[in-house]
Protein backbone atom coordinates (compact mmCIF):
# COMPACT_ATOMS: atom_id res chain seq x y z
CA UNK A 1 0.00 0.00 0.00
CA UNK A 2 1.19 3.50 -0.73
CA UNK A 3 2.31 4.98 2.63
CA UNK A 4 1.19 8.44 1.47
CA UNK A 5 -2.54 7.66 1.25
CA UNK A 6 -4.22 7.61 4.64
CA UNK A 7 -6.40 4.55 5.46
CA UNK A 8 -10.07 4.70 4.58
CA UNK A 9 -12.48 5.92 7.30
CA UNK A 10 -13.40 2.72 9.17
CA UNK A 11 -16.75 4.27 10.18
CA UNK A 12 -17.88 4.51 6.54
CA UNK A 13 -19.30 1.01 6.16
CA UNK A 14 -21.29 0.91 9.46
CA UNK A 15 -22.74 4.36 8.83
CA UNK A 16 -23.74 3.51 5.26
CA UNK A 17 -25.42 0.26 6.28
CA UNK A 18 -27.26 1.99 9.15
CA UNK A 19 -28.65 4.58 6.75
CA UNK A 20 -29.81 1.92 4.29
CA UNK A 21 -31.36 -0.06 7.13
CA UNK A 22 -33.18 2.99 8.52
CA UNK A 23 -34.64 3.76 5.07
CA UNK A 24 -35.65 0.14 4.58
CA UNK A 25 -37.52 0.15 7.88
CA UNK A 26 -39.08 3.61 7.50
CA UNK A 27 -40.51 3.19 4.02
CA UNK A 28 -42.97 0.36 4.80
CA UNK A 29 -43.95 2.19 7.98
CA UNK A 30 -44.88 5.33 6.03
CA UNK A 31 -46.95 3.18 3.69
CA UNK A 32 -48.58 1.46 6.66
CA UNK A 33 -49.44 4.82 8.21
CA UNK A 34 -51.07 5.89 4.91
CA UNK A 35 -48.74 8.87 4.77
CA UNK A 36 -49.61 10.64 1.55
CA UNK A 37 -48.75 14.35 1.34
CA UNK A 38 -50.59 14.61 -1.98
CA UNK A 39 -53.91 14.25 -0.14
CA UNK A 40 -53.32 17.66 1.41
CA UNK A 41 -53.32 19.26 -2.04
CA UNK A 42 -56.26 17.38 -3.46
CA UNK A 43 -58.69 19.94 -4.93
CA UNK A 44 -61.67 18.70 -2.92
CA UNK A 45 -59.80 18.63 0.40
CA UNK A 46 -58.31 22.06 -0.30
CA UNK A 47 -61.79 23.52 -0.74
CA UNK A 48 -63.01 22.17 2.62
CA UNK A 49 -59.89 23.44 4.37
CA UNK A 50 -60.10 26.85 2.75
CA UNK A 51 -63.74 27.16 3.75
CA UNK A 52 -62.99 26.28 7.40
CA UNK A 53 -59.90 28.49 7.56
CA UNK A 54 -61.90 31.41 6.14
CA UNK A 55 -64.21 31.27 9.16
CA UNK A 56 -61.14 31.68 11.44
CA UNK A 57 -61.05 35.41 10.88
CA UNK A 58 -61.78 37.53 12.73
CA UNK A 59 -61.12 35.88 16.11
CA UNK A 60 -64.05 36.06 18.48
CA UNK A 61 -63.24 38.59 21.21
CA UNK A 62 -66.81 39.20 22.38
CA UNK A 63 -66.99 39.77 26.16
CA UNK A 64 -69.36 36.87 26.67
CA UNK A 65 -67.02 34.44 24.96
CA UNK A 66 -63.95 35.84 26.72
CA UNK A 67 -65.75 35.29 29.99
CA UNK A 68 -66.34 31.67 29.01
CA UNK A 69 -62.67 31.30 28.02
CA UNK A 70 -61.45 32.77 31.29
CA UNK A 71 -63.44 30.28 33.36
CA UNK A 72 -62.40 27.39 31.13
CA UNK A 73 -58.73 28.46 31.24
CA UNK A 74 -58.78 28.61 35.01
CA UNK A 75 -60.35 25.18 35.09
CA UNK A 76 -57.71 23.78 32.73
CA UNK A 77 -54.86 25.29 34.77
CA UNK A 78 -56.43 23.93 37.95
CA UNK A 79 -56.74 20.43 36.46
CA UNK A 80 -53.11 20.48 35.29
CA UNK A 81 -51.76 21.85 38.57
CA UNK A 82 -53.74 19.54 40.83
CA UNK A 83 -52.86 16.61 38.56
CA UNK A 84 -49.13 17.37 38.69
CA UNK A 85 -49.23 17.90 42.46
CA UNK A 86 -50.89 14.52 42.99
CA UNK A 87 -48.48 12.93 40.49
CA UNK A 88 -45.53 14.30 42.49
CA UNK A 89 -46.90 12.86 45.73
CA UNK A 90 -46.76 9.43 44.13
CA UNK A 91 -43.79 9.91 41.77
CA UNK A 92 -41.24 11.31 44.22
CA UNK A 93 -41.26 8.35 46.66
CA UNK A 94 -41.19 5.91 43.74
CA UNK A 95 -38.24 7.78 42.20
CA UNK A 96 -36.35 7.54 45.51
CA UNK A 97 -36.99 3.81 45.63
CA UNK A 98 -35.82 3.38 42.04
CA UNK A 99 -32.61 5.45 42.38
CA UNK A 100 -29.35 3.57 42.64
CA UNK A 101 -27.22 6.41 43.96
CA UNK A 102 -29.12 6.31 47.23
CA UNK A 103 -28.59 2.61 47.65
CA UNK A 104 -26.67 1.67 50.75
CA UNK A 105 -25.36 -1.37 48.88
CA UNK A 106 -22.82 0.94 47.24
CA UNK A 107 -21.08 1.57 50.50
CA UNK A 108 -21.94 -1.56 52.43
CA UNK A 109 -19.07 -3.59 53.73
CA UNK A 110 -18.32 -6.63 51.64
CA UNK A 111 -19.18 -8.99 54.49
CA UNK A 112 -22.84 -8.02 54.49
CA UNK A 113 -23.42 -7.74 50.76
CA UNK A 114 -26.04 -10.49 50.89
CA UNK A 115 -28.24 -8.30 53.03
CA UNK A 116 -28.67 -5.86 50.15
CA UNK A 117 -30.19 -8.25 47.64
CA UNK A 118 -33.56 -7.37 49.15
CA UNK A 119 -33.05 -3.70 48.35
CA UNK A 120 -32.19 -4.56 44.74
CA UNK A 121 -35.51 -6.37 44.45
CA UNK A 122 -37.30 -3.35 45.91
CA UNK A 123 -35.65 -1.08 43.36
CA UNK A 124 -36.80 -3.24 40.45
CA UNK A 125 -40.29 -3.39 41.93
CA UNK A 126 -40.29 0.43 42.04
CA UNK A 127 -39.27 0.56 38.36
CA UNK A 128 -42.04 -1.90 37.52
CA UNK A 129 -44.69 0.20 39.23
CA UNK A 130 -43.47 3.32 37.41
CA UNK A 131 -43.72 1.47 34.11
CA UNK A 132 -47.28 0.31 34.85
CA UNK A 133 -48.32 3.85 35.82
CA UNK A 134 -47.09 5.48 32.63
CA UNK A 135 -47.94 2.58 30.34
CA UNK A 136 -51.55 3.66 29.77
CA UNK A 137 -52.06 7.14 28.26
CA UNK A 138 -53.92 9.69 30.39
CA UNK A 139 -56.64 10.05 27.76
CA UNK A 140 -57.58 6.38 28.21
CA UNK A 141 -57.76 6.84 31.98
CA UNK A 142 -59.87 9.98 31.42
CA UNK A 143 -62.33 8.03 29.25
CA UNK A 144 -62.64 5.35 31.93
CA UNK A 145 -62.84 7.79 34.83
CA UNK A 146 -65.44 10.01 33.16
CA UNK A 147 -67.67 6.92 33.17
CA UNK A 148 -66.91 6.24 36.82
CA UNK A 149 -66.93 9.78 38.22
CA UNK A 150 -69.17 11.51 35.74
CA UNK A 151 -68.38 14.50 33.49
CA UNK A 152 -66.12 17.14 35.02
CA UNK A 153 -62.57 18.02 36.07
CA UNK A 154 -62.16 15.31 38.76
CA UNK A 155 -61.71 12.62 36.10
CA UNK A 156 -59.03 14.72 34.37
CA UNK A 157 -57.12 15.32 37.60
CA UNK A 158 -57.02 11.63 38.49
CA UNK A 159 -56.10 10.57 34.98
CA UNK A 160 -53.19 13.03 34.96
CA UNK A 161 -52.06 11.95 38.42
CA UNK A 162 -51.85 8.29 37.40
CA UNK A 163 -49.96 8.61 34.12
CA UNK A 164 -47.79 11.58 35.09
CA UNK A 165 -46.64 10.03 38.38
CA UNK A 166 -45.10 7.28 36.24
CA UNK A 167 -43.37 9.78 33.95
CA UNK A 168 -42.19 12.07 36.75
CA UNK A 169 -40.92 9.14 38.82
CA UNK A 170 -38.96 7.63 35.94
CA UNK A 171 -37.32 10.87 34.87
CA UNK A 172 -36.69 12.05 38.47
CA UNK A 173 -34.87 8.78 39.13
CA UNK A 174 -32.80 9.21 35.97
CA UNK A 175 -31.91 12.81 36.85
CA UNK A 176 -30.92 11.77 40.39
CA UNK A 177 -28.71 9.03 38.98
CA UNK A 178 -27.04 11.37 36.50
CA UNK A 179 -25.95 13.73 39.31
CA UNK A 180 -22.49 13.61 40.89
CA UNK A 181 -22.69 10.77 43.42
CA UNK A 182 -19.51 11.63 45.35
CA UNK A 183 -20.96 14.24 47.74
CA UNK A 184 -23.78 11.84 48.66
CA UNK A 185 -21.35 8.98 49.12
CA UNK A 186 -19.13 11.08 51.37
CA UNK A 187 -22.12 11.99 53.54
CA UNK A 188 -23.30 8.38 53.78
CA UNK A 189 -19.74 7.47 54.79
CA UNK A 190 -19.88 9.92 57.65
CA UNK A 191 -23.02 8.32 59.05
CA UNK A 192 -25.71 10.44 57.42
CA UNK A 193 -29.13 8.94 56.73
CA UNK A 194 -30.14 8.42 53.13
CA UNK A 195 -32.79 11.14 52.86
CA UNK A 196 -30.52 13.68 54.51
CA UNK A 197 -27.67 12.65 52.20
CA UNK A 198 -30.03 13.17 49.26
CA UNK A 199 -30.90 16.67 50.44
CA UNK A 200 -27.33 17.76 51.16
CA UNK A 201 -25.36 15.77 48.60
CA UNK A 202 -27.48 15.20 45.51
CA UNK A 203 -30.24 17.82 45.39
CA UNK A 204 -28.03 20.93 45.11
CA UNK A 205 -26.58 19.59 41.87
CA UNK A 206 -29.80 18.43 40.22
CA UNK A 207 -32.42 20.84 41.57
CA UNK A 208 -32.42 23.01 38.43
CA UNK A 209 -32.95 20.03 36.19
CA UNK A 210 -35.71 18.63 38.40
CA UNK A 211 -37.46 22.01 38.46
CA UNK A 212 -37.35 22.62 34.74
CA UNK A 213 -38.51 19.08 33.99
CA UNK A 214 -41.42 19.48 36.41
CA UNK A 215 -42.47 22.78 34.85
CA UNK A 216 -42.20 21.25 31.38
CA UNK A 217 -44.41 18.38 32.52
CA UNK A 218 -46.88 20.90 33.90
CA UNK A 219 -46.96 22.49 30.46
CA UNK A 220 -47.63 19.04 28.97
CA UNK A 221 -50.33 18.51 31.57
CA UNK A 222 -52.03 21.71 30.46
CA UNK A 223 -52.09 20.40 26.88
CA UNK A 224 -53.21 16.96 28.03
CA UNK A 225 -56.04 18.42 30.08
CA UNK A 226 -57.23 20.27 26.97
CA UNK A 227 -57.36 16.98 25.05
CA UNK A 228 -59.11 15.29 27.96
CA UNK A 229 -61.66 18.09 27.81
CA UNK A 230 -62.73 16.66 24.45
CA UNK A 231 -63.92 13.52 26.20
CA UNK A 232 -65.77 15.50 28.84
CA UNK A 233 -63.20 16.19 31.51
CA UNK A 234 -63.93 19.93 31.61
CA UNK A 235 -61.83 23.00 30.83
CA UNK A 236 -60.76 24.57 27.55
CA UNK A 237 -60.97 21.28 25.69
CA UNK A 238 -64.65 20.94 26.30
CA UNK A 239 -65.19 24.52 25.13
CA UNK A 240 -63.11 23.93 22.02
CA UNK A 241 -64.97 20.75 21.19
CA UNK A 242 -68.21 22.71 21.17
CA UNK A 243 -66.78 25.45 18.94
CA UNK A 244 -65.32 22.90 16.52
CA UNK A 245 -68.56 21.00 16.31
CA UNK A 246 -70.40 24.21 15.43
CA UNK A 247 -67.61 25.06 12.92
CA UNK A 248 -67.19 28.42 14.65
CA UNK A 249 -63.65 29.28 13.45
CA UNK A 250 -63.50 32.63 15.23
CA UNK A 251 -63.94 30.96 18.60
CA UNK A 252 -61.42 28.24 17.72
CA UNK A 253 -58.76 30.87 16.90
CA UNK A 254 -59.36 32.69 20.16
CA UNK A 255 -58.85 29.39 21.98
CA UNK A 256 -55.63 28.78 19.98
CA UNK A 257 -54.36 32.16 21.10
CA UNK A 258 -55.12 31.21 24.70
CA UNK A 259 -53.09 27.98 24.27
CA UNK A 260 -50.14 29.98 23.02
CA UNK A 261 -50.33 32.40 25.94
CA UNK A 262 -50.35 29.48 28.39
CA UNK A 263 -47.27 27.89 26.83
CA UNK A 264 -45.54 31.27 27.07
CA UNK A 265 -46.57 31.47 30.73
CA UNK A 266 -45.07 28.03 31.40
CA UNK A 267 -41.87 29.08 29.67
CA UNK A 268 -41.67 32.22 31.80
CA UNK A 269 -42.26 30.29 35.03
CA UNK A 270 -39.56 27.77 34.09
CA UNK A 271 -37.12 30.58 33.34
CA UNK A 272 -37.75 32.35 36.65
CA UNK A 273 -37.52 29.13 38.69
CA UNK A 274 -34.26 28.08 37.00
CA UNK A 275 -32.78 31.45 37.87
CA UNK A 276 -33.88 31.14 41.49
CA UNK A 277 -32.54 27.63 42.16
CA UNK B 1 -7.82 2.08 71.35
CA UNK B 2 -8.60 4.37 68.46
CA UNK B 3 -7.94 1.94 65.64
CA UNK B 4 -6.17 -1.32 65.06
CA UNK B 5 -5.13 -2.94 61.79
CA UNK B 6 -4.01 -6.56 62.01
CA UNK B 7 -2.19 -7.99 58.97
CA UNK B 8 -4.59 -6.07 56.73
CA UNK B 9 -4.20 -6.43 52.97
CA UNK B 10 -6.20 -4.72 50.27
CA UNK B 11 -6.48 -5.79 46.66
CA UNK B 12 -8.53 -3.51 44.41
CA UNK B 13 -11.04 -5.03 42.03
CA UNK B 14 -8.62 -4.45 39.14
CA UNK B 15 -6.15 -6.79 40.82
CA UNK B 16 -3.87 -3.99 41.99
CA UNK B 17 -2.45 -4.79 45.44
CA UNK B 18 -2.70 -1.51 47.36
CA UNK B 19 -1.76 -2.69 50.87
CA UNK B 20 0.06 -5.77 52.11
CA UNK B 21 0.03 -7.08 55.66
CA UNK B 22 -0.36 -3.75 57.36
CA UNK B 23 -0.37 -3.82 61.14
CA UNK B 24 -0.88 -0.47 62.80
CA UNK B 25 -2.38 0.59 66.11
CA UNK B 26 -3.20 4.02 67.51
CA UNK B 27 -4.18 5.00 71.03
CA UNK B 28 -6.71 7.77 71.75
CA UNK B 29 -5.33 11.23 71.18
CA UNK B 30 -2.42 10.15 68.98
CA UNK B 31 -1.30 12.31 66.07
CA UNK B 32 0.12 10.36 63.16
CA UNK B 33 1.45 11.54 59.81
CA UNK B 34 1.43 9.14 56.86
CA UNK B 35 4.18 9.88 54.37
CA UNK B 36 5.50 8.14 51.30
CA UNK B 37 5.73 8.47 47.51
CA UNK B 38 2.51 8.74 45.50
CA UNK B 39 0.88 5.38 44.96
CA UNK B 40 2.24 4.05 48.26
CA UNK B 41 -1.24 3.22 49.55
CA UNK B 42 -1.81 6.21 51.86
CA UNK B 43 -5.34 6.90 50.62
CA UNK B 44 -6.21 3.20 50.63
CA UNK B 45 -5.09 2.93 54.25
CA UNK B 46 -7.26 5.92 55.21
CA UNK B 47 -10.24 4.49 53.35
CA UNK B 48 -9.87 1.22 55.28
CA UNK B 49 -10.05 3.23 58.50
CA UNK B 50 -12.99 5.24 57.16
CA UNK B 51 -14.88 1.92 56.72
CA UNK B 52 -15.47 2.77 53.08
CA UNK B 53 -13.36 -0.20 52.02
CA UNK B 54 -13.02 -3.52 53.75
CA UNK B 55 -9.72 -5.44 53.72
CA UNK B 56 -9.24 -8.41 51.40
CA UNK B 57 -7.63 -10.20 54.29
CA UNK B 58 -6.72 -9.35 57.87
CA UNK B 59 -8.75 -7.45 60.42
CA UNK B 60 -9.73 -3.81 60.92
CA UNK B 61 -11.10 -2.43 64.14
CA UNK B 62 -12.06 1.23 64.48
CA UNK B 63 -13.06 2.86 67.77
CA UNK B 64 -13.33 -0.64 69.23
CA UNK B 65 -15.77 -1.88 66.56
CA UNK B 66 -15.16 -4.29 63.71
CA UNK B 67 -16.96 -2.53 60.81
CA UNK B 68 -17.50 -5.73 58.81
CA UNK B 69 -19.30 -7.46 61.66
CA UNK B 70 -21.73 -4.90 63.02
CA UNK B 71 -25.25 -4.24 61.73
CA UNK B 72 -26.38 -1.33 59.60
CA UNK B 73 -27.39 0.99 62.42
CA UNK B 74 -24.24 0.36 64.42
CA UNK B 75 -22.17 0.97 61.27
CA UNK B 76 -24.01 4.24 60.63
CA UNK B 77 -23.38 5.24 64.22
CA UNK B 78 -19.69 4.31 63.98
CA UNK B 79 -19.33 6.28 60.74
CA UNK B 80 -20.78 9.39 62.36
CA UNK B 81 -17.83 9.22 64.78
CA UNK B 82 -15.24 9.10 61.99
CA UNK B 83 -14.43 12.33 60.18
CA UNK B 84 -12.75 12.22 56.78
CA UNK B 85 -11.06 15.23 55.20
CA UNK B 86 -10.98 14.44 51.49
CA UNK B 87 -8.18 15.63 49.24
CA UNK B 88 -10.75 16.88 46.72
CA UNK B 89 -13.62 17.98 48.99
CA UNK B 90 -16.82 16.34 47.70
CA UNK B 91 -19.01 19.45 47.97
CA UNK B 92 -21.81 20.23 45.53
CA UNK B 93 -20.79 23.40 43.62
CA UNK B 94 -24.20 25.02 44.01
CA UNK B 95 -24.38 24.45 47.76
CA UNK B 96 -23.77 27.29 50.19
CA UNK B 97 -20.70 27.07 52.43
CA UNK B 98 -22.79 27.13 55.60
CA UNK B 99 -24.89 24.17 54.42
CA UNK B 100 -21.75 22.27 53.46
CA UNK B 101 -20.34 22.75 56.98
CA UNK B 102 -23.58 21.89 58.78
CA UNK B 103 -23.73 18.65 56.75
CA UNK B 104 -21.02 17.41 59.12
CA UNK B 105 -23.61 16.67 61.79
CA UNK B 106 -26.13 14.82 59.58
CA UNK B 107 -25.09 11.57 61.26
CA UNK B 108 -26.28 12.90 64.60
CA UNK B 109 -29.17 15.16 63.69
CA UNK B 110 -32.66 13.66 63.43
CA UNK B 111 -34.08 13.73 59.91
CA UNK B 112 -36.53 16.57 60.58
CA UNK B 113 -33.71 18.79 61.76
CA UNK B 114 -31.53 17.96 58.76
CA UNK B 115 -34.33 18.75 56.32
CA UNK B 116 -35.40 21.91 58.13
CA UNK B 117 -31.81 23.13 58.11
CA UNK B 118 -31.85 22.94 54.30
CA UNK B 119 -34.46 25.70 54.32
CA UNK B 120 -32.96 27.76 57.12
CA UNK B 121 -29.53 26.92 58.59
CA UNK B 122 -30.15 25.87 62.19
CA UNK B 123 -26.67 26.42 63.63
CA UNK B 124 -25.24 29.55 62.09
CA UNK B 125 -23.04 30.22 65.13
CA UNK B 126 -21.54 26.74 65.07
CA UNK B 127 -20.70 26.84 61.36
CA UNK B 128 -19.32 30.36 61.66
CA UNK B 129 -17.06 29.29 64.52
CA UNK B 130 -15.43 26.48 62.56
CA UNK B 131 -15.04 28.61 59.44
CA UNK B 132 -13.39 31.30 61.53
CA UNK B 133 -10.79 28.76 62.68
CA UNK B 134 -10.04 28.14 59.01
CA UNK B 135 -9.84 31.89 58.32
CA UNK B 136 -12.79 31.94 55.92
CA UNK B 137 -15.63 33.12 58.16
CA UNK B 138 -16.48 35.80 55.59
CA UNK B 139 -17.48 33.14 53.04
CA UNK B 140 -20.29 31.79 55.27
CA UNK B 141 -23.14 32.48 52.83
CA UNK B 142 -21.21 32.15 49.58
CA UNK B 143 -21.83 29.32 47.20
CA UNK B 144 -19.10 26.67 47.03
CA UNK B 145 -18.42 27.31 43.33
CA UNK B 146 -17.37 30.87 44.19
CA UNK B 147 -14.44 29.58 46.30
CA UNK B 148 -10.88 28.77 45.29
CA UNK B 149 -9.49 25.27 45.60
CA UNK B 150 -7.67 26.09 48.82
CA UNK B 151 -10.72 27.72 50.38
CA UNK B 152 -12.84 24.73 49.39
CA UNK B 153 -10.38 22.40 51.07
CA UNK B 154 -10.65 24.47 54.24
CA UNK B 155 -14.46 24.23 54.08
CA UNK B 156 -13.94 20.45 54.03
CA UNK B 157 -11.80 20.70 57.18
CA UNK B 158 -14.36 23.00 58.85
CA UNK B 159 -17.08 20.42 58.14
CA UNK B 160 -15.07 17.68 59.86
CA UNK B 161 -14.29 19.95 62.83
CA UNK B 162 -18.01 20.72 63.09
CA UNK B 163 -18.76 16.98 62.96
CA UNK B 164 -16.71 16.56 66.19
CA UNK B 165 -15.60 13.02 65.33
CA UNK B 166 -13.60 10.77 67.65
CA UNK B 167 -11.22 9.82 64.84
CA UNK B 168 -10.10 12.33 62.23
CA UNK B 169 -8.74 10.97 58.96
CA UNK B 170 -7.17 13.52 56.67
CA UNK B 171 -6.13 12.76 53.09
CA UNK B 172 -3.69 15.48 52.01
CA UNK B 173 -5.71 18.09 53.93
CA UNK B 174 -3.59 21.04 52.84
CA UNK B 175 -2.53 20.03 49.30
CA UNK B 176 -4.35 22.99 47.72
CA UNK B 177 -3.81 25.49 50.56
CA UNK B 178 -0.93 27.93 50.26
CA UNK B 179 2.05 27.31 52.61
CA UNK B 180 1.41 29.98 55.25
CA UNK B 181 -2.21 28.89 55.66
CA UNK B 182 -1.28 25.20 55.59
CA UNK B 183 0.37 25.61 58.99
CA UNK B 184 -2.74 27.27 60.42
CA UNK B 185 -5.02 24.51 59.15
CA UNK B 186 -2.79 21.76 60.57
CA UNK B 187 -2.46 23.60 63.88
CA UNK B 188 -6.25 23.84 64.18
CA UNK B 189 -6.59 20.12 63.50
CA UNK B 190 -3.96 19.40 66.16
CA UNK B 191 -5.62 21.76 68.66
CA UNK B 192 -8.82 19.80 68.11
CA UNK B 193 -7.08 16.51 68.91
CA UNK B 194 -5.67 17.91 72.15
CA UNK B 195 -8.80 19.68 73.38
CA UNK B 196 -11.11 16.71 72.80
CA UNK B 197 -8.61 13.85 73.14
CA UNK B 198 -9.33 12.52 69.63
CA UNK B 199 -7.00 10.79 67.20
CA UNK B 200 -5.69 12.33 64.00
CA UNK B 201 -4.06 10.47 61.17
CA UNK B 202 -3.14 12.56 58.13
CA UNK B 203 -1.42 11.68 54.88
CA UNK B 204 0.90 14.47 53.83
CA UNK B 205 2.83 15.06 50.67
CA UNK B 206 5.18 17.60 52.24
CA UNK B 207 7.66 15.82 54.54
CA UNK B 208 8.65 19.03 56.36
CA UNK B 209 5.04 19.65 57.44
CA UNK B 210 4.77 16.10 58.77
CA UNK B 211 7.99 16.37 60.78
CA UNK B 212 7.11 19.81 62.11
CA UNK B 213 3.60 19.03 63.38
CA UNK B 214 3.32 15.32 64.08
CA UNK B 215 4.98 13.34 66.88
CA UNK B 216 4.58 9.98 65.12
CA UNK B 217 5.56 9.34 61.50
CA UNK B 218 4.56 6.28 59.46
CA UNK B 219 6.42 5.76 56.18
CA UNK B 220 4.56 3.82 53.51
CA UNK B 221 5.93 2.54 50.22
CA UNK B 222 4.34 0.15 47.69
CA UNK B 223 1.72 -0.98 50.20
CA UNK B 224 4.18 -1.79 52.98
CA UNK B 225 4.99 0.07 56.18
CA UNK B 226 8.69 0.94 55.90
CA UNK B 227 9.00 2.63 59.28
CA UNK B 228 6.81 3.73 62.19
CA UNK B 229 8.86 6.04 64.41
CA UNK B 230 8.72 9.12 66.62
CA UNK B 231 9.48 12.23 64.57
CA UNK B 232 12.80 12.81 66.38
CA UNK B 233 14.15 9.48 65.16
CA UNK B 234 13.53 10.17 61.48
CA UNK B 235 16.86 10.49 59.71
CA UNK B 236 17.80 11.75 56.28
CA UNK B 237 18.83 8.24 55.29
CA UNK B 238 15.39 6.82 56.16
CA UNK B 239 13.67 9.48 54.06
CA UNK B 240 16.06 9.05 51.13
CA UNK B 241 15.27 5.37 51.15
CA UNK B 242 11.51 5.96 51.37
CA UNK B 243 11.46 8.37 48.44
CA UNK B 244 14.15 6.58 46.41
CA UNK B 245 11.85 6.22 43.42
CA UNK B 246 11.00 9.94 43.32
CA UNK B 247 14.55 11.21 43.39
CA UNK B 248 13.91 14.25 45.59
CA UNK B 249 12.24 14.75 48.96
CA UNK B 250 8.87 16.46 48.52
CA UNK B 251 8.55 19.55 50.74
CA UNK B 252 6.48 22.69 50.70
CA UNK B 253 7.69 25.00 47.91
CA UNK B 254 10.59 22.56 47.50
CA UNK B 255 12.42 24.17 50.41
CA UNK B 256 15.49 22.19 51.54
CA UNK B 257 14.78 19.96 54.53
CA UNK B 258 16.72 20.52 57.76
CA UNK B 259 17.18 17.38 59.79
CA UNK B 260 18.83 17.02 63.18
Amino acid sequence: MNPRTPPRDPALLPRLSLTVLALAVLWPMLLLAEFNPAALFDAKNLKVMRHFLATFLPPDFSPDFLQLIATATLETLAIATAGIALAMCLGVPLALIATRSLSLSQIAMRADSRRWQGSDALRWAGRGVLMLLRGIPEIVWALLLVRALGLGPAAGVLALAITYSGMLGKVYAEILESGDARPTLALLESGSGRLAALGYGLLPGVLRELTSYTVYRWECAVRASIIMGFVGAGGLGQLMELSMRMLNGGEVVTIFITFLLMVMLADGISHVLRKMT
Amino acid sequence: MSFHLEQASLTHSDGNRALENISLTAAHGERIALIGPSGAGKTSLLRLLATSLSPSSGAVSVLNHAPAQIDVNALKNLRSRIGMVHQAPPLPPRQRVITAVLAGRLGRWPLWKSLLSLLYPLDIIGAHQQLARMGIADRLYDRCDKLSGGQLQRVGVARVLYQQPDLILADEPVSAVDPTLADQVLVELLVETRSRQVTLIASLHAVDLALKHFPRIVGLRAGHIIFDLPAQQITAALLRDLYATEGTLPTQDNRPLMLP
